[in-house]
């Protein structure tokens, strides 16, 4: 019976079961990765606005709280967005003129709102609060970055579960005290891991359960 | 699915099993018993009727190919970037409101014009869930009616202290507001109208009868408790002294005003207090389910039912009844007799007693009891109470008020009021008299406020013809309704009505209390309410507030009326504004008369006419929760059937399939004065004998997509004359079977001893060995202990109060973003109800005691479901509860398999589909929407537990009892659920737990269920144990 197969099939047979074992990992570290990438996370990219509205230029350079405008962030599981009567407590003395301000007075004329685009958006079965974070010391810009020094925002962190886990897992890696919460310029100290242990204890954060699904999906 | 010959049961078989039967046997159906072997297929498998195996149409290669396809795409679908949403703020944020956070708003929900107390919970905006409010005396809460003086105290989390009870219908009634079939528009003679057009011909219309003092102007309303409603309508006719206002609703209570106009001289109103009361004894009356004050009387009843290590006493309760209802199933003893023969049962007892009646001959079992219950009922004098339903005649209502008053129970457990109808009358008359002015053509315009009374009207009124001859001969003809429905059609116009969550109103509860209807939200579609509609009769426009406020105002000349009303909205409650008790002195020389007139026991065939257990008289038919919530006893979902005794079905050859899931019936015409009805059968055991039950509210001609054609119209069998039973009734069989739905043989868990019950004497003999333990200590397990952390989450369910109503079961379908499935769904064991109330019966066939059980998720501290996840998707939290993440479950339904208590549920299709907008407006914000191919089930009311959790530690402390209470445990009527940290040793829970009678459902497993129950304890009268 003569050959089917020539002797070189021999190297092909090789070389494509290499080849295939190849693509086969190459694929699922390509897909692992982008996943996680910014291009997929969206993480540091700004988020386009009807309105320009500069963090930096309002916290940094005004001073303004937090609190003002994301008034129920201590109440609430929303820290809120605020409304357009808010924009224009200020805004109805000063740059009043501005055209970089007439979707807001339109709003304020036509009783329509806003529609700001969302730069932090968690899948609908996360259940994230933001009152009970700056209850017990996760200061803003943990999880916002330095939102002062932003001129568009933009979303700082990928905000994927393994991201939120380092923190549920280790909350002594980035608690701070209560009253430091909304204070952007602070820098953690160098005995972080020993005052982030007192802290869990002093707030009474029950570590085993911030790993519990039902904490944050149900 | 498989096509197989199924047997027919033979009862025979069943009887004779059951008989020979040793010990306390339990069992859930006729085929259980019959064992077939469909029955044990059933018990093999969760899902005994899996999607559409692979075989018949995929071949292997397709589904390889098809299997690698998904392979090589999957976890392409994490690489896709999240689409960008918006985030829409308000232009000015309304005071109160915090995004995020719940608002409560009190209000009422009306049937049969009786108001509910409720409190709806509104999330920015949005009313999304139903709560009973503990302030109002129909709906109290664990704590019995909260007082007005006390203030209210609201949970750091929103939600108010005291929830009170509900009921199904008041649940389910969101749904309706959501409904996309309601009527977006008025119609004029099926052509789609403004609500200009419709203001036009109403002022025209309404010039040409002030011509003639309003003497072709009829009115048609149901029942009007509403103090506003009913001022308009008075107005109205001032305005127009020759028109009429006339009343109508299928359940009415004429027989009751009646009974008490003969007993007393005037129309008055029963109230019973059930929890002063040691023995009570019904007759035909389901006071725990339907009535106006059905959710005070459960907890009243249940008051008295409460067994703990210190009870001593309970109260006992008879009923003689003629079909199986919720009040029946809980009864220590219960008589099945036919409607006549109960009639007979209350003469006896009037002579028993002493009463001057003569007594028809009863059979020998009843006639026992009557001397048994005179014997209990005189030893019980001023602490006893005879309740009557509304399906007996006025005379023998008349009659149970003379029993009452010579028991001496009138003002101690029975109580009258005035009429809380603003116009007392008959309203079978009513509508009589309607009809006979239609054919008379004296109706000129015909407004028609609610109600649908050419699909419900008696029979033999015709009105749907002479409505619709009326319409034709040019007479102004409106329906104002949420659906347009059959009255609609032979209307001239039909006008959109509001729901009551959207308008402002009034209405009195059952005692007389007013609540103030205030809405939740803005109209969805341009709808009016009946009192805009009888304004703008008045040729005002003034707003429903408006119309409600003046009112109001009107009656209370003060400066603090601003104050006043403001309390009222708040409180849900006007102060202060119940009927009187009023001293009566009954005539027993009228009600000997009126006795006398009792016609003689007819022979032969016996009908009931129930309203539906669900859909009551038709209204909520197009209400998919009601429709797809398993009917009390029968179990039966999406249609009504013929109830009959299981040896008058075998004396007329009638029989059902032990076949798979769905039961397939036999069904019959049945035949009463020239009507002819196809119904199928569904038997019944405890339904007596040669006593046929049909349901109203099914056979809807144009209910809406999904109540439309479901079922028979047992309407075409009610007669003005005999409006809730008849005799002369010929049932034959048709020969034709019907597919009927029926979840009861759904999740069995297979032949144990699962619900222990005990009597009273035995519980007080030795409490602490009342219950058979399986084990006294905690037996060793394989799995690793769990690491506990903060709570211990835990329920007891005490059956001894569960009485079935189901309100639990519609409460979670609402807290949870619980979709329906539709009837061939549910025939294959799909239904998606996270918790469910089982029903045992024990003992012979014909009138067996029944048991209600309760079944919500276990979380087993040793979990079966949880360790055979491929991916983790269950598991176990540090306070104890077994958590499903949707997110992480691929549908392998493994844990299902191995849930020995079957209370997993799979998204076996895309249930919850968005198709209508507008029901995604119901949705509850703080629970996920499952999408197709998840596993779900009870959580505890996770979001619940975890909105308390946050506050609680927000400010710093642990949470308390009785902070979270979960949905079913909020709206269950007899308070028998009772949820909790058992860790906490002074919780109600873990006292629960430290209860002699105290068991878990399968212990025997390890399974160390964190649900369990408390023993069934009944209170049977020694004299009758056996029957």
């Amino acid at each position: 019976m003569p050959q089917v197969f020539h002797q070189s099939s021999n190297t092909l047979a090789r070389l494509s079961i290499v080849t295939g074992a190849a693509l086969l990992v190459t694929s699922v570290l390509i897909g692992s990765n982008l996943s996680r990438s910014p291009y997929v996370t969206r993480a540091g990219a700004p988020v386009d606005q009807p309105v320009p509205f500069s963090h930096k230029h309002h916290v940094k350079e005004l001073g303004i709280d937090c609190r003002y405008c994301h008034n129920t962030v201590e109440k609430s599981a929303v820290a809120g967005i605020p409304p357009t009567h808010t924009c224009m407590s200020c805004h109805s003395q000063v740059w009043t003129n501005s055209p970089l301000l007439e979707p807001i007075r339109q709003s304020y004329l036509n009783g329509t709102p806003v529609k700001w685009n969302k730069v932090y958006d968690l899948p609908d079965f996360v259940y994230f609060n933001h009152s009970i974070h700056v209850q017990k010391g996760v200061g803003c810009n943990t999880c916002h970055g330095p939102v002062h020094e932003m001129n568009i925002t933009y979303k700082a962190q990928p905000l994927s579960m393994s991201w939120c886990l380092d923190c549920h897992r280790q909350p002594e890696k980035y608690i701070r005290p209560k009253e430091e919460v909304y204070n952007y310029e602070y820098k953690q100290p160098q005995n972080q891991m020993e005052l982030g242990a007192k802290l869990v204890k002093e707030y009474g954060i029950q570590k085993g359960q911030l790993t519990d699904c039902w904490i944050c999906h149900r | 699915m498989e096509k197989k010959n199924h047997q027919p049961l033979n009862l025979e078989e069943i009887r004779r099993r059951l008989a020979e039967a040793r010990g306390r046997n339990y069992w859930r159906s006729l085929e259980e018993v019959a064992d077939s072997e469909d029955f044990r297929q059933i018990l093999e498998k969760e899902f005994p009727l899996q999607s559409s195996p692979l075989g018949a149409f995929l071949h292997r290669r397709q589904f390889l190919k098809l299997m690698g396809a998904s392979l090589a795409l999957a976890g392409l679908t994490s690489c896709r970037p999240l689409p960008q949403r918006k985030i829409v703020p308000q232009v000015q944020q309304p005071e109160e409101v915090i995004p995020g956070k719940p608002l409560y708003y009190a209000s009422a929900f009306t049937l049969g014009g009786f108001a509910r107390g409720i409190l709806v919970e509104s999330h920015e905006g949005r009313p999304t869930k139903i709560e009973g409010n503990a302030r109002h005396p129909a709906s109290p809460g664990s704590q019995g009616i909260l007082p007005l003086t006390q203030p209210a105290r609201i949970h750091p989390d929103g939600t108010p202290e005291h929830l009170g009870a509900t009921d199904a219908f008041t649940q389910a009634s969101i749904l309706t507001l959501y409904d996309p079939d309601r009527s977006q528009s008025p119609v004029q003679q099926n052509r789609l109208a403004s609500w200009q057009d419709f203001n036009t011909a109403l002022a025209a219309a309404m010039a040409k009868q002030a011509a003639v003092r309003g003497a072709g102007l009829r009115i048609l309303t149901e029942t009007v408790t509403s103090p506003t409603l009913a001022a308009l309508l008075e107005e109205l006719l001032r305005k127009y002294p020759q028109a009429r206002w006339y009343q109508y609703e299928p359940v009415n209570q004429d027989h009751s005003l009646e009974g008490t106009r003969i007993a007393f001289g005037e129309p008055l109103q029963p109230i019973y207090r059930f929890d002063r009361a040691d023995v009570i004894l019904s007759l035909d009356a389901n006071f725990l389910h339907g009535d106006a004050a059905s959710v005070r009387y459960a907890h009243d009843y249940s008051t008295r039912r409460r067994v703990r290590r210190d009870t001593h006493t309970m109260n006992r309760l008879y009923v003689v009844e003629s079909t199986p209802t919720v009040t029946g199933s809980v009864a220590d003893h219960r008589l099945p007799l036919r409607p006549s023969q109960v009639s007979a049962f209350a003469l006896a007892l009037a002579k028993a007693i002493g009463l001057p009646v003569s007594a028809p001959s009863l059979p020998e079992q009843a006639q026992r009891w009557v001397d048994v219950v005179a014997r209990d009922l005189q030893a019980h004098r001023g602490r006893c109470v005879v309740a009557v339903g509304e399906t007996q005649p006025p005379a023998v209502h008349a009659l149970v008020h003379a029993i009452n008053d010579a028991l001496g129970n009138i003002g101690q457990t029975v109580v009258y009021t005035a009429p809380v109808q603003a116009k007392p009358v008959s309203q079978t008359e009513d509508i009589r008299r309607l009809a006979q002015e239609m054919a008379s053509g004296a109706v000129e315009a015909l407004v028609i406020l609610g109600g649908n009374p050419a699909y419900n009207a008696p029979a033999d009124l015709e009105f749907a013809r002479l409505l619709k001859e009326t319409t034709q001969r040019g007479a102004f003809t409106v329906h104002l309704s949420m659906y347009e429905d059959e009255t609609s059609a032979l209307c001239e116009w039909h006008v959109p009505e509001s729901h009551y969550l959207e308008t402002w109103g009034d209405a009195r509860a059952y005692d007389g209390t007013v609540s103030i209807i205030q809405p939740l939200i803005e109209p969805l579609y341009p709808s009016r309410s009946s009192y805009e509609i009888v304004d703008a009769m008045l040729g005002r426009q003034r707003s429903g507030y408006d119309i409600v406020r003046a009112y109001w105002q009107g009656r209370q000349q003060s400066k603090q009326f601003d104050t006043a009303w403001r309390k009222w909205l708040h409180d849900g409650v006007v102060a202060g504004s119940a009927l009187p008790v009023k001293p009566v002195k009954c005539r027993l020389q009228s009600v000997l008369e009126a006795v006398q007139k009792l016609p003689p026991a007819p022979e032969g065939l016996e009908m009931v006419i129930l309203p539906d257990p669900n859909i009551w008289d038709g209204r909520f038919a197009n209400n998919g929760w009601l429709q797809e919530l398993p009917k009390p006893l029968s179990l039966l979902t999406w249609d009504n059937a013929v109830y009959i005794s299981p040896a008058t079905a075998q004396r007329l050859g009638l029989s059902m399939d032990t076949g798979g899931l769905a039961n397939m019936v036999d069904t019959v015409e049945i035949r009463y004065r020239g009507a002819k009805v196809r119904a199928p059968i569904w038997i019944m055991p405890g339904q007596p004998d040669d006593c046929i039950t049909v349901f109203l509210g099914y056979g809807r001609q144009r209910a809406g997509k999904v109540g439309t054609d479901l079922g028979y119209n047992a309407y075409a069998l009610r007669y003005s004359d005999a409006l809730w039973s008849a005799s002369g009734v010929t049932l034959a069989k048709t020969g034709e079977r019907y597919p009927l739905a029926s979840t009861q043989q759904h999740h069995s868990m297979e032949g144990r001893d699962l619900v222990p019950e005990g009597t009273l004497q035995q519980f007080l003999r030795d409490p602490e060995h009342f219950v058979q333990k399986h084990s006294e200590h905690e037996q060793p397990s394989l799995y690793p202990e769990h690491e506990w952390e903060g709570h211990k989450w835990a329920m007891v369910i005490d059956t001894s109060l569960c009485i079935g109503c189901n309100a639990c079961v519609v409460a979670c379908q609402a807290e949870n973003n619980i979709p329906i499935v539709g009837k061939e769904q549910v025939a294959r064991g799909r239904e998606m109800h996270w918790i469910r109330v089982d029903r045992y019966y024990e003992g012979g066939l014909d009138n067996p005691r029944t048991y209600h059980q309760p079944v919500p998720c276990m979380h087993c501290e040793n979990a079966p479901c949880e360790p055979v996840c491929p991916v983790g998707a269950t598991n176990h939290s540090h306070e104890g509860l077994n958590q499903m993440v949707y997110n992480r479950c691929v549908g392998t339904r493994y844990c299902s398999n191995n849930c020995p208590y079957k209370v997993r549920r799979f998204n076996f299709l895309k249930y919850n589909d968005p198709k209508e907008p507008v029901l995604q407006l119901l949705n509850n914000p703080d629970v996920t929407v499952r999408g197709r191919g998840v596993m779900e089930k009870c959580t505890y009311c996770v979001q619940r537990i975890n909105a308390a959790r946050i506050e609680a530690k927000k400010l710093g402390r642990r949470v308390q009892d009785g902070e979270v209470v979960t949905a079913c445990q909020a709206a269950c009527p007899t308070h028998a659920i009772v949820f909790g940290d058992m860790s906490d040793e002074h919780s109600l829970v873990a006292l629960a737990k430290a209860q002699p009678h105290h068991y878990g459902l399968l212990e025997e497993l390890n399974t160390r269920p964190r649900t369990t129950y408390l023993v069934k304890v009944r209170n049977p009268n020694p004299e009758l144990e056996g029957d």
